[in-house]
């Protein structure tokens, strides 16, 4: 069976040059990027080239560039290394939306619980978090305001310019998680006004483990990870030079086919969004159409649960996924949907399709064609069972 | 064919995926989750626990069939552990492996199989489906009589095993092991779950009183005479038949007669005095779709280890039937399941009154 991928959000495949440059690395670059010899240098001069392409795709300074092992661990750095840097100030509240990805919002619970005062933003039915609302809710008090680029389930592209002045005019940190939105959509740390960026290479074709924080220069952090001297200080362990030298060629592709991949994916989606929001009853999509990343349609089914819808497309070899089901945890509304007042039983019938490069026409036409079918089958099945 | 496997991460549903896969069938493995197993809370159970569904993925992974994982935790809460605790409230003692099987497995599971194509649900039961002679549907009880597993399925209908099977029936539990052991799947040494999924301790006391504290009703218990012997802490403690835990003392030991909720009465008395020869049951069920004409003649089986005794039975509607045992049976508990064979064919059942 041909299988179709509409999960890009999750992670992307490994662009060929990509794992051409890691398989590289892993073999020849093995030396210690901390080492003064020639092994050494050979590793260093590898992860400072990662470093400038990293800082190209940010519109940012090399040095500002620190690698860590995932967006996971960008954030919660940017956000105990704000916290703790920041503690003696005697600022002691946190702000960020209520919609952040849980590496965001379980950080903050952390901190919540050592005494922070944590308020979580309000977004508007499409997702977004409006200025006013930061302005109402921003004290001089405030330590760090963290509002995501894009959200991942629906890809909603916040207004980072804006709530980065008001969080200015108060004094207080910006870090912005875009995660979700680097390699999809131009970035321009300055023009955004922020102060911490995050980045994770695997959901721009690069490899998992591996991850990146832009902090303006200028912004102290108290270290995440302390021991060796590795990145200036600021996070220590040796350097995964593999992992790094992916994400170089990762963000110099980006760099290279993001306006032309943009385009080119943004019609596709818009063709699935039309064509499944046409040929579905009960289809609706979630979020603003626009500002978004191309690259992803959130869309919820009447009288469907996601966890069903799930099933059967990859049954069928659709891969997509979906916000509420969490196998491994309790079956929880997406707080995403949530925050944005939909109905419950809209929050519990959502699918997100998610493109990337390798997705095709034919592959959209294919999953417009079976999207119908399936749904009127899970639908008419609901009282099968016989139950008394 | 094209099968879903309900997969526990136990031994049997694992071996009964791994026969259909063998057999060349299209299997899809798919484990129920049923409870919180969010941090912390993953000690919970015996069955489908976290570790449980691990199981269950690998092995799926080993006999190259995909698996899901599909959330049942809220319809899990509301059908059979509400009704566990209701049925202790009313003074009832349950089964929540049948209401398990009849409102989760083979209702709301059943249908996701149907949903993903699927044109039967397999599960790991010690039970048999034959056609019979007109085209219906038979249920036979396990060839493994030790592990028959008939009685948790009385309230099958003919719709359900249509699209139901039971691979390992035609087995025994040693064969069972051997299959696993030469599969090498990595379960075949693991332990029978035994108790209660979700009351791993077996203390079901403690599990009502934490899910439902208000239930934690004290009252007197009496004597066949309606004398007052002594108190009680709530009538979920107990059950017919029980002797341990009334703290009385007397000359003949004493049991459990009978359990009076809505007064929060419980009743005691000697072991005699336990003896019933007849019953009624309700929401019963008979797995050939119509009720037999007047009385029948059946073993019937009133608890899970009970060996089935000769009764006769009718219908009293669609709903009841009333049976008589031709010896007095000890302890007919309410809220268990009372359970009709011929031979051995599962007629139907009911849940005593």
């Amino acid at each position: 069976m041909a299988r179709i991928y509409l999960d890009h959000n999750a992670t992307t495949p490994v662009a060929p040059e990509v794992a051409a440059s890691m398989d590289r690395a892993v073999r020849e670059l093995w030396g210690n990027a901390s080492s003064v010899h020639h092994f050494g240098q050979q590793a260093k001069a590898a992860v400072d080239n990662a470093r400038s392409h990293v800082a190209a795709l940010l519109g940012a300074e090399a040095s500002e560039i620190v690698f860590t092992a995932s967006g996971t661990e960008s954030d919660n750095f940017a956000i105990r290394g704000a916290a703790e840097a920041l503690e003696p100030t005697g600022r002691r509240h946190l702000i960020a939306s209520s919609i952040e990805h849980e590496a965001v919002l379980r950080t903050l619970a952390a901190l919540a619980k050592r005494g922070w005062r944590v308020t979580l933003l309000p977004v508007d039915p499409s997702g977004i978090v409006s200025p006013e609302v930061l302005e109402c809710a921003i004290t001089d008090d405030t330590a760090l305001v963290s509002v995501m680029h894009a959200n991942n389930e629906i890809g909603t592209v916040q207004p980072l310019a804006a709530l980065a002045q008001i969080a200015k005019a108060h004094g207080a940190l910006v870090h912005t998680d875009a995660v979700q939105s680097a390699g999809k959509i131009p970035i321009d740390v300055k023009a955004l006004g922020v102060d911490l960026l995050s980045i994770s290479a695997h959901k721009f074709y690069g490899p998992k483990g591996v991850g990146a924080m832009w902090l303006r220069k200028g912004v102290r952090l108290m270290p995440f990870m302390t021991g060796g001297r590795q990145e200036r200080n600021r996070r220590a362990g040796t350097e995964n030079v593999p992992g790094i030298v992916g994400l170089g060629v990762a963000a110099q592709r980006a760099s290279a086919t993001l306006e032309e991949d943009a385009v080119r994916i943004g019609a596709l989606r818009d063709r699935l969004e039309a064509g499944v929001l046409a040929g579905v009853t009960g289809a609706e999509r979630n979020g603003a159409a626009t500002p978004r990343v191309p690259n992803t349609t959130n869309i919820s089914f009447q009288r469907i649960e996601s966890e069903s819808l799930l099933i059967g497309l990859d049954l069928d070899g659709i891969a997509v996924s979906s916000g509420s089901a969490c196998s491994s945890g309790t079956l929880e509304p997406s707080h995403v949907l949530k925050a944005m007042g939909l109905p419950h039983m809209r929050t519990l019938s959502s699918i997100r399709f998610s493109l990337g490069t390798g997705t095709t026409e034919a592959e959209v036409d294919r999953v417009i064609a079976v999207l119908p079918r399936l749904v009127e089958k899970l639908r008419s099945l609901a009282t099968v069972g016989g139950r008394r | 064919m094209k099968i879903v496997v309900a997969m526990s991460g136990g031994v049997d549903s694992s071996v009964a995926a791994a026969l259909l896969a063998e057999q060349g069938h299209d299997v899809i493995g798919v484990s129920m989750q049923l409870y919180d197993q969010s941090e912390g809370q993953a000690s919970f159970g015996t069955c489908c626990t976290i570790d449980d569904l691990y199981d269950a993925r690998r092995v799926a992974a080993a006999i190259g069939i995909p698996h899901y994982i599909v959330n049942f935790e809220n319809r899990f809460t509301e059908q059979v552990v509400g009704n566990f605790i209701s049925e202790y409230a009313a003074g009832r003692t349950p089964i929540p492996c049948s209401h398990c099987n009849s409102d989760l497995k083979f209702s709301t599971l059943l249908e996701r199989a149907l949903g993903f194509g699927a044109d039967a649900l397999a599960t790991g039961h010690y039970a048999r489906i034959d056609a019979g002679p007109d085209g219906a549907f038979v249920l036979r009880r396990g060839l493994d009589m030790a592990k028959d597993q008939t009685y948790f399925l009385f309230s099958l209908t003919q719709d359900q095993l249509a699209r139901a099977a039971f691979p390992v029936g035609h087995l025994d539990k040693a064969a069972v092991r051997r299959h696993a052991e030469r599969l090498e799947l990595r379960v075949a040494s693991k332990p029978d779950s035994q108790e209660i999924c979700f009351v791993p301790d077996g203390d079901y006391a403690k599990f009502i009183e934490t899910a439902a504290p208000e239930l934690k009703r004290p009252g007197p218990l009496v004597n066949q005479d309606g004398e007052v012997v002594g108190r009680h802490e709530g009538v979920h403690r107990y059950t017919i038949g029980q002797r341990k835990g009334l703290g009385l003392s007397s000359r003949e030991p004493l049991y459990v007669l009978e359990i009076r909720s809505p007064a929060a009465e419980v009743v005691v008395g000697p072991r005699s005095a336990l003896e019933r020869t007849a019953l009624t049951a309700s929401s019963v069920n008979w797995v050939a779709g119509t009720a037999p004409e007047g009385w029948k003649s059946v073993a019937a089986q009133i608890r899970h280890k009970h060996a089935a005794a000769a009764a006769r039975v009718r219908a009293l509607d669609e709903a009841c039937a009333e049976l008589e045992f031709e010896e007095a049976q000890s302890a007919i508990t309410p809220g268990q399941a009372v359970v009709f064979y011929d031979g051995d064919v599962c007629l139907g059942g009911g849940w005593i009154d």
